[in-house]
């Protein structure tokens, strides 16, 4: 009996590798949108208004005049940070309209993060659980969605929007969408 | 040329690390005293022409030969010729040749000190480090070549990075790998026991500074990193949880956790096999940095591109080396004699408490890095694990690691009396807490920073009091010299060791709980006031860096009306690569940094935002650090260290 005790660790790391492989094999990159939702209708997401910003329920989200997208951020999060010049540049420059979902922030620091770093979002709201966004599929954030008029899934984008994805990624999907 | 020249070699010690990895084993198994010795010849030849092969590469580097594929991905003929140079291990190719670099040369290095090692013993470690070496170099060859030419060169490079254009982070890689390769050596220690079914004593001297040796490298890596991400990505900050950090935090945390239960092992020849085990995990932990860092299962910011072959690759090896090393261990290891007893309440005692803290808190860390990989697999919903789960489990673990640290160096071996004890640590106690309730009423402070605060003192206090307490304070100015120069330097490096966690402890706590920070929009003439300071904004230039163009603040503080100093805080331009990167402007000293941040400009109305952060003690991070490896250093010089090798081979004879 005494031996067995020591297979455990071998069992344990056993285990970690089934992981892995699966991982390794099922999702070629966790970067790209799971194909689940690829194309589907966004899922139903019940967020809670930020004081003080514009707001808008899911019905008004899923039927829109313009591809948008939904960036999921926070204030405690680094990389939002590093993306957050490039968001601004989104909506300022390129007239891009922005969904900002808070995730999981105290409100206050929200407010503080965009009133001193400007505001890239048409509208706010907030998953204060972080939970709602898990039908997203959130994985970390920052992550970026982009959605056609219609209200469909086109793309997901993990992890900071850097000046290289917005010009030759998200920039021309918006493109191709609008016409 | 001179690049195919380096291919080849690379080739060559392919074939060679397999001789190496062969010939020892075939030896040992049929006794061949002759097929043993092969074993250091390889090595040493194995390093040399990987040395080459890396010089090899290092010349395309340094002559921008952008006809080499790698180069022209990752150089740019107007970097400064430092980060040309740490260009190479800028990337996934050059880095894992770096990797075998160092691989290479502490298999020469054990060549060379192993003379002094029974042959069976080194011949086995050789072979073990040559089947690393084949596995790391088939790798590099079969899937990640770095010395694949382009038929149509570029005239230009495309550039790296710029973010990654620090002299901190150009040095890092190099110390962050000495310390992940130097754990192979423990590793390849470990197995060679279990394979013979011996640990004795001189094993674990033998194996104890080279886990030192990994240990010390570790750390300074992991600082540069952190260093980098301090001065570099203009967030205040100096650690993220991120998985690429973790990654190296867990064989850190796992090297700890093995150096003070190789103390037992050393001391008390007990806990052998759980040496052996934390030996092998330390390395395998390292292996899974390479896994997450290359494979693209996890995402991080400063991941280098993802590739699924090579994830598969690295998996294998995963597999191979983890798995078969724990396999062995678990066939070999009960056979292990166990040494003496001992009771609970002892220097024993205390150390294992210690190893089950820093195993649990490497398998927390584990945990909160793959976590999300698991419910993904399980569930296939996504979750994300951020700072409040790592700082929510972290710290409570840490926090009796800390209040054992302070006394366990004055309990005795096998067994210690309380009474004692309790007598030499209530008058730190008392004192610790007098220190901190005065600091936290003074600058009134919330429970965390007293917790934290007392941590620090207490550690702080406890140390230095045993140290003086080896030296016989208060004794005769004779016996105080006499028994301070007697005193092991291994020691020494103990008490600075852990008096750099406490100075580390005060430092993240006071710069954490004091930390003041301001972020607003402001124009040229604007005034900040923050803390006792004052910042005038004065002007703004356009400068010219050798691949960058950079906008350029000029900051005055004042303090008590008069000017102290100027800040340039700066956001550079990388034309190469279109990325623009912000360059923070420290004013660091003993007692606090000043910290500013240079944002976006405002086109419309000429407004600049700017962040400033003043953070208390934020220094004492660096230099608690500092110490800790001081500390290492001087362990490590210890002639006990040294005597290890020689008694060794008397005792085989």
């Amino acid at each position: 009996m005494k031996k067995l005790y020591y297979y455990i660790p071998f069992i344990c790391f056993c285990f970690l590798l089934v992981f892995f492989l699966k991982q390794l094999f099922e999702e070629q990159s966790p970067s790209e949108l799971p194909s689940v939702l690829l194309n589907k209708k966004l899922p139903l997401i019940e967020l809670e208004k930020l004081e003080g910003y514009h707001f808008m329920s899911y019905e008004n989200l899923i039927f829109n005049d313009k591809p948008f997208l939904i960036n999921v951020w926070s204030s405690w999060c680094g990389p939002c940070k590093i993306e957050h010049d490039n968001l601004m540049k989104l909506s300022k420059t390129y007239k891009v309209p922005i969904f900002g979902i808070n995730y999981k922030d105290e409100i206050e620091n929200a407010k503080n993060f965009i009133e001193n770093y400007g505001n890239p979002f048409s509208i706010i709201g907030v998953d204060r659980k972080g939970k709602e966004v898990i039908n997203l599929g959130v994985y970390g954030i920052p992550e970026t969605f982009i959605i056609d008029s219609s209200g469909f899934i086109k793309y997901r984008h993990v992890g900071p929007i850097l000046e290289y994805d917005m010009l030759n990624v998200i920039l021309p999907i918006l493109k191709n969408l609008e016409e | 040329m001179i690049t195919e020249f380096g291919h080849f070699l690379l080739a060559l010690s392919l074939s060679i690390s397999l001789i190496q990895f062969l010939i020892p084993a075939i030896g040992v198994k049929i006794n061949s005293i002759n097929m043993m010795k092969t074993s250091s010849l390889s090595a040493y030849l194995s390093f040399i022409f990987v040395l080459i092969s890396f010089l090899a590469l290092l010349w395309a580097y340094i002559t921008s030969d952008f006809s080499v594929s790698l180069v022209a991905k990752n150089s740019h003929s107007l970097k400064p010729l430092i980060y040309k140079i740490s260009g190479l291990w800028g990337n996934h190719e050059g880095s894992l040749l770096l990797w075998i670099l160092i691989l290479t040369f502490y298999s020469a290095t054990i060549a060379y000190l192993g003379k002094r090692l029974p042959l069976k013993l080194v011949s086995l470690v050789l072979s073990i480090q040559g089947l690393i070496a084949v596995a790391f170099i088939s790798f590099i060859l079969f899937t990640s070549n770095p010395f694949i030419r382009v038929f149509y060169p570029n005239i230009e490079g495309e550039g790296f990075n710029p973010i990654l254009q620090d002299f901190g982070l150009a040095i890092h890689p190099p110390f962050l790998y000495l310390g992940y390769v130097g754990l192979s050596v423990s590793f390849s220690f470990s197995i060679a026991a279990l394979l013979i079914g011996r640990v004795d004593t001189l094993w674990v001297k033998w194996v104890r500074p080279w886990t030192l040796i990994a240990w010390i490298f570790l750390t300074i890596g992991i600082a540069l990193g952190s260093w980098w991400a301090y001065r570099e990505l203009g967030w205040g900050g100096w650690w993220f949880w991120d998985p690429v950090e973790n990654a190296s935090f867990m064989p850190w945390l796992a090297t700890t956790a093995l150096l003070h239960s190789s103390i037992v092992a050393e001391k008390r020849d007990t806990l052998k096999a759980w040496t052996i085990l934390l030996a092998i995990v330390a390395f395998s932990f390292s292996l899974l940095g390479t896994f997450i860092v290359r494979s693209g299962v996890l995402i991080s910011v400063h991941s280098f591109a993802a590739d699924p072959s090579r994830g598969l690759y690295i998996l294998l090896l995963l597999f191979l080396f983890t798995g078969g090393a724990l396999f062995l261990f678990a066939k070999k290891s009960p056979d292990l004699k166990s040494g003496s007893l001992f009771q609970p309440i002892s220097r024993e005692g205390a150390l294992i408490i210690n190893n089950i803290i820093f195993s649990s808190a490497a398998a927390t860390v584990l945990v909160g890095t793959l976590y999300p990989l698991f419910i993904d697999a399980l569930s296939n919903s996504k979750v994300s694990v951020g700072p409040p789960y790592f700082e929510a489990v972290f710290i409570p673990l840490m926090v009796p690691a800390i209040l054992i640290c302070a006394f366990s160096p004055m309990l005795s071996w096998k067994r210690a009396v309380i009474s004692n004890l309790y007598e030499r640590i209530i008058g730190i106690f008392i004192l610790s807490i007098l220190i901190t309730s005065i600091l936290v009423f003074l600058y009134d402070g919330s429970p965390t920073a007293f917790l934290g605060l007392f941590l620090g003192f207490w550690l702080m206090l406890g140390t230095i009091y045993e140290i003086a307490f080896k030296i016989g304070i208060g004794k005769k100015l004779e016996i105080m010299l006499s028994r301070s120069i007697n005193l092991p330097r291994s020691a020494y490096g103990m008490s600075l060791a852990h008096l750099g966690v406490a100075v580390f402890i005060i430092g993240v706590t006071v710069s954490s709980a004091w930390r003041e920070d301001i972020e607003k929009s402001i124009s040229l003439g604007d005034e900040i006031f923050i803390k006792n300071y004052k910042l005038i904004f004065s002007s703004y230039d356009k400068i010219q860096g050798p691949n960058w163009v950079a906008d350029k603040a000029t900051f005055f503080i004042f303090k008590n009306k008069i000017k102290i100093d100027s800040l340039y805080p700066e956001r550079r331009f990388f034309p190469a690569s279109q990325v623009t990167t912000s360059e923070p402007a420290i004013m660091s000293n003993v007692f606090s940094d000043l910290y500013v941040v240079l944002g976006e400009k405002n086109t419309e109305n000429n407004y600049y935002s700017i962040r400033v952060y003043y953070s208390p003690l934020l220094n004492w991070i660096w230099f608690g650090i500092i110490l800790m490896v001081l500390g290492g250093i001087f362990s490590i010089s210890d002639r006990k260290h040294r005597l290890g090798y020689t008694s060794f081979k008397k005792l085989v004879k």
